[in-house]
Formats: structure tokens, C-alpha cells, sequence
């Protein structure tokens, strides 16, 4: 007996058909993300947008809920970014350039680096126990206690793992042709680092801030384990004095109206959180903008 | 005059980066030091085998399997939607997407781990738990299925990244070979690529696990903060995070039994997420030796 092509087609039709029903299944998993996504920022918007007008957006918190807004949230949000960025920007940049420009490979410079590794994975909440300690109680004479300035302190140590990642990167993208043309020249390394490689790294090295302090901004666990209130019904001074002052964000205020068991409040939740979420929106767009900058501005 | 510059720089710069080595030793440092104070009052005996947790009641219990238990049934949740369908999406994206497919979604879907998670919250109490109760009526309004079940949508791009990366990772050659030898995409995919990455799929697994552990905002407001020693998704628990939020918020003075319990809490949860993050990072390692 011979065999006939016929069973042949057969074998490969059932070969092709298994490959087809594997792809759209592949498909339809990585569709499945998108379309929570968007039935999530649909239910927000539904639930939000008629509550969002300019007295939401200019009131401080009330026990009515149609009288309450997002000032002192937004404002506190605001405060925190300002400051995360004073402290993990410097601080993240100098310890980026200090690993890639000056650590001689070895010991030490893998201890640093496996351990910035880890500390990107501790828990948020770990960091809130962290700041509640040497921020708030330690150093209470200087913070202030559960202040805007010990917030800051805080999530500056949660984000900077993200902060130094992304300025390696940004820095190591530098051609070594420019530093060599510099010391040749005969610069010195920090005269190198400061004219050649710091400019043309900066660009990366803001993205990465901004993302970083996007992260910052959407964080709730560490700020209510250090004790931020949930009740704020004025703004800190704008100054020194300011630093010191208790403080909500904009996760906090939406957490506190989630928690209520009114509807009204929770109709407030929704439209806190478009403004958390276009505030975030805009955070990743300029970082976005500044990436494509700086590309275009390298292929010019 | 110039060297002396270039050497204060230096150590400046050096002193900058010395900050992240400190910052892991006061993590270590202040649990561990509120940790020591809390077993001066409670035994680890207790601690470890009571089946009550009851802190802050007048008859105090510190059986931590009872919050445990409760971020073991949340994760476990959030690790069946979030390592199936992010391997899915993963061996789709590398393996069957073109090239502009691949590149407009994978960072779509990465926008999912970057909504704030107070928000995911917010959307598995008011809009998942009412949708369950459709299907599940005597479900309670807060409970670990939809807290799991959102929580594992957050983590689906950490696994379908991770993994991807490794998928892709893997040389053409042997694509080519398995073809040759005349297999499907599939037979190729799933026998000969998914086997080759495995120590990075199983990395990206690892840290899923690690940060549905350590996630809190979302099961503080959806999962409840009722500590309760279960294993059913439909009633209210609370996690280990979920306690943390829980006394934050309360008026409890410093220095109490009740202030130590959250670092001795913070402790457990520490060391479960470093263990599986050293563990990940092993896994990482094996596959960069492997193709690099």
C-alpha cells in the first residue's frame, strides 16, 4: 500500500491549524492587558468626569462630598515632587558618574551595583517603616516629624534606584571617542566630565528623573506608613517654614475617599484620580518629548 | 591645586553613591532593631505558630500566619492570571508578532505596571468585586479574589517583559534548526525557544511573586482588614501590607507593643521578597552566562 498525498494535506492542515489557534490565543493574551486598561480608565472617566470642575480642583477636603476638593492634595503632590527631585537628582546623578567614570571594576563596585539592584526591589512599604524611623522620629528637630520635608527624604531614597539606572544608561551611551578627544586635549577627567560627557548624558539623565518622579507621585504605601494625614485642610507655607509643615497627596486623598462607605465620596475618588492620572499623562509626555529631542538633535 | 580638586570630586562623588550601601543598612538596621525589641515581648515561638492575630485587642495574639496566609492566597491569586497569560503575550510578542506590532504594544502594555496602585484599588473594589457579585452572590464587598485578580493584571508586563526579553534573546540558529528538522512555529516556540530562555522566564516569575507579596495599596482597599487564618477568596482578609496601612492610619502611640508589631511585619516581608529576589537574580545570571 502506498500512501496517499491526500493524508499528507491532512497532517499539515492539522499542523497549521494548531499554529493558527496558538497565535490568536498568544494574541488574545496580550490583547487581554489593553482591554482592562481601558475599561479601567473608561470606568474612572464614567464615574469622574462629572465631578471634575474648578471648585473640585481649588477646595480642601470636606465632610460633604460635594463641597470637597483636591486642593491641599494636589498642592502637597506638587510640594513632594519639587523636593524628591532637589534630593534624588543630584545625588542620583553624582552616584551614576562616580560608578561608570571613576569605580575601577572590582569588589566594591559590584557590591554597589548589587545592591542598588536589590534595593529596586524592596517593597515600598519597607522604605515608609524606613523614613517612619530615621526621618520622622530620629531626625524629628530638623523634619519636623510627618512632614512634607520627611515625605520627600523618603521617597527620594525609594526613587533613586531609578534615578542612578537610568543615568548609567545615559552616560555609558556617551562615545568614549569624546572623552579620549578631551583628555587629549588636556583636560582633566572631571573637566571631561563636566564639558563633554554631563552634557550630552543629560537629556537621559531627566528622562529618567521625570520617570522617576512619576513613580513617586503615584505612591501611596510608604507616605501613610511614615504618616502622612489624611485630613489636610490648609497649604505649607511657601518657604523654610513650609518644610516642615504635615501634608496629603493626591494617592492619600483618593485612598481616604476610597475607604468611605458614602457614594459621593467615592465619585470624588474617580475624579482625583483623573487628575492623578493626567498629571502622570503629562509627566511621561515631556519625558517622551525631551527623548525624541535629543534624538533628533544627535541625528542633526 | 588641580589634583586637589579633582580629588575632593572624587570623593564626593564616591560618598554620593556610598548612600545606597547605607540605605540598605538602615532598612536592615531599623527592623532589625524594632524586630529585637518586639520578641523581647513576644515569643518567636508565638509568633510563628499562633493561629490568631489580634494585636490590637485587649487579648493580644501574634500569629503571623494568619497574615500570611492571607498575602499567600492574594499572590497566589494574582500569580495564576499574571504568569500564564504574561508567558502567553511573551512568547506571542516574540515569536509570532511583527516586528511594528511587537514595538507598538509592548510599551502599551507597560503602561499597565506604571498606573499608581491606589488606583488599581479603587477599580478592584468599585468596579471588579460589584462584577463578581453577579457571579459569585455571597461574595463580600471586600475580599482577596478581585484584589488577586487586579493585582495580577498589574503584574502581567513585569513577566511578559522579562520573558520576552529572554524569548528574544535566544539565537535565530536554533529557530532555524528546529525548522529544518521540519517542526511548526509552534513545536518551535513551545519546544525548542521557551525550553533555551526558561532561566529568564523563570527570573521574571520570581520577581511577579516578589512584587504581588510586597504590593499593598491594592489589597488594603479591596481585600479588606479583617486577619482571619483562611484560604477562601470570598471573605476578608488582611494581608501583611494590609495591616502596615491598617495601624499607620490608627492613632498608635511610638514605642508600643502595637508600633513594633508593623516592624517586626515589615521584617517578615523583607526577607520573603529579598530571599526571592536573590533568587530571581541567580536565575537572570544563568541565562546571561548561557547566550552572552
Amino acid at each position: 500500500m502506498t500512501s496517499r498525498p491526500t493524508t499528507f494535506r491532512g497532517a499539515t492542515g492539522g499542523r497549521r491549524l494548531r499554529d493558527r489557534a496558538f497565535e490568536i490565543a498568544g494574541l488574545a493574551c496580550t490583547l487581554f492587558g489593553l482591554v482592562v486598561l481601558a475599561t479601567l480608565v473608561i470606568d474612572v472617566l464614567v464615574d469622574g468626569l462629572p465631578r471634575l470642575s474648578w471648585q473640585f480642583l481649588t477646595s480642601f477636603p470636606s465632610r460633604k462630598p460635594e463641597e470637597a476638593g483636591i486642593l491641599s492634595a494636589l498642592v502637597g503632590s506638587i510640594w513632594l515632587m519639587g523636593l524628591t527631585a532637589v534630593f534624588a537628582f543630584p545625588v542620583g546623578l553624582a552616584t551614576a558618574i562616580y560608578l561608570e567614570e571613576y569605580a575601577e571594576p572590582g569588589r566594591l563596585q559590584r557590591l554597589i551595583e548589587i545592591n542598588i539592584a536589590n534595593l529596586a526591589g524592596v517593597p515600598s512599604i519597607i522604605y515608609g517603616l524606613l523614613g517612619l524611623e530615621i526621618f520622622v522620629r530620629v531626625m524629628h528637630p530638623i523634619t519636623g516629624g510627618r512632614s512634607v520635608l520627611a515625605g520627600s527624604l523618603t521617597m527620594a531614597l525609594l526613587v533613586m534606584p531609578i534615578v542612578i539606572i537610568a543615568s548609567r544608561e545615559a552616560i555609558r551611551a556617551v562615545p568614549e571617542s569624546l572623552r579620549l578627544g578631551g583628555l587629549a586635549l588636556g583636560a582633566t577627567r572631571w573637566q571631561v566630565i563636566r564639558t563633554l560627557v554631563l552634557p550630552a548624558a543629560l537629556p537621559g539623565v531627566l528622562t529618567g528623573t521625570i520617570l522617576a518622579l512619576a513613580r513617586a507621585v503615584g505612591e501611596t504605601a510608604p507616605l501613610i506608613t511614615m504618616g502622612a494625614l489624611t485630613f489636610i485642610a490648609f497649604l505649607p507655607e511657601l518657604g523654610l517654614q513650609g518644610l516642615q509643615s504635615p501634608f496629603t497627596v493626591l494617592p492619600i486623598q483618593i485612598f481616604n475617599w476610597v475607604s468611605r462607605p458614602q457614594a459621593g465620596f467615592h465619585v470624588n475618588a474617580a475624579a482625583g484620580i483623573i487628575v492623578l492620572l493626567a498629571l502622570l499623562l503629562a509627566m511621561n509626555a515631556a519625558a517622551v518629548l525631551l527623548r525624541n529631542l535629543f534624538q533628533a538633535r544627535r541625528a542633526g | 591645586m588641580q589634583a586637589a580638586v579633582e580629588g575632593a570630586i572624587r570623593a564626593v562623588l564616591a560618598a554620593c553613591s556610598a548612600l545606597s550601601i547605607l540605605t540598605t543598612a538602615g532598612i536592615i538596621g531599623v527592623l532589625a532593631f524594632e524586630t529585637l525589641a518586639f520578641f523581647q515581648e513576644v515569643s518567636l515561638w508565638n509568633f510563628l505558630t499562633d493561629t490568631q492575630w489580634t494585636p490590637l485587642f485587649a487579648e493580644k495574639h501574634f500569629g503571623i500566619l494568619v497574615l500570611a496566609s492571607a498575602t499567600f492566597l492574594t499572590t497566589a491569586i494574582a500569580v495564576a492570571v499574571a504568569l500564564p497569560i504574561g508567558l502567553m503575550a511573551a512568547i506571542y510578542l516574540s515569536e509570532f508578532a511583527t516586528e511594528r506590532v511587537r514595538r507598538v504594544i509592548k510599551p502599551i502594555l507597560e503602561i499597565l505596571a506604571g498606573i499608581p496602585t491606589v488606583v488599581y484599588g479603587y477599580f478592584a473594589l468599585l468596579f471588579v468585586t460589584p462584577l463578581l457579585k453577579h457571579l459569585l452572590p455571597s461574595i463580600s464587598g471586600f475580599n482577596a479574589l478581585s484584589a488577586g485578580l487586579v493585582m495580577g493584571v498589574m503584574i502581567i508586563p513585569l513577566v511578559s517583559s522579562l520573558s520576552e526579553d529572554a524569548l528574544y534573546a535566544v539565537p535565530q540558529s536554533l529557530r532555524d534548526g528546529s525548522y529544518a528538522l521540519g517542526a511548526t512555529r509552534v513545536q518551535t516556540a513551545t519546544r525548542v525557544v521557551v525550553p533555551a530562555a526558561l532561566s529568564g522566564i523563570v527570573a521574571s516569575f520570581i520577581l511577579a511573586i516578589s512584587r504581588a507579596i510586597g504590593e499593598t495599596m491594592i489589597v488594603a482597599i479591596a481585600a479588606g482588614q479583617s486577619p482571619r487564618l483562611t484560604l477562601d477568596p470570598l471573605v476578608p482578609v488582611a494581608t501583611m501590607t494590609a495591616y502596615i496601612v491598617q495601624v499607620s492610619l490608627g492613632d498608635v502611640p511610638t514605642g508600643t507593643l502595637e508600633f513594633k508589631t508593623i516592624f517586626a511585619v515589615g521584617m517578615t516581608l523583607f526577607l520573603l521578597t529579598l530571599g526571592l529576589n536573590i533568587l530571581s537574580h541567580r536565575f537572570v545570571m544563568r541565562y546571561r552566562q548561557k547566550y552572552e
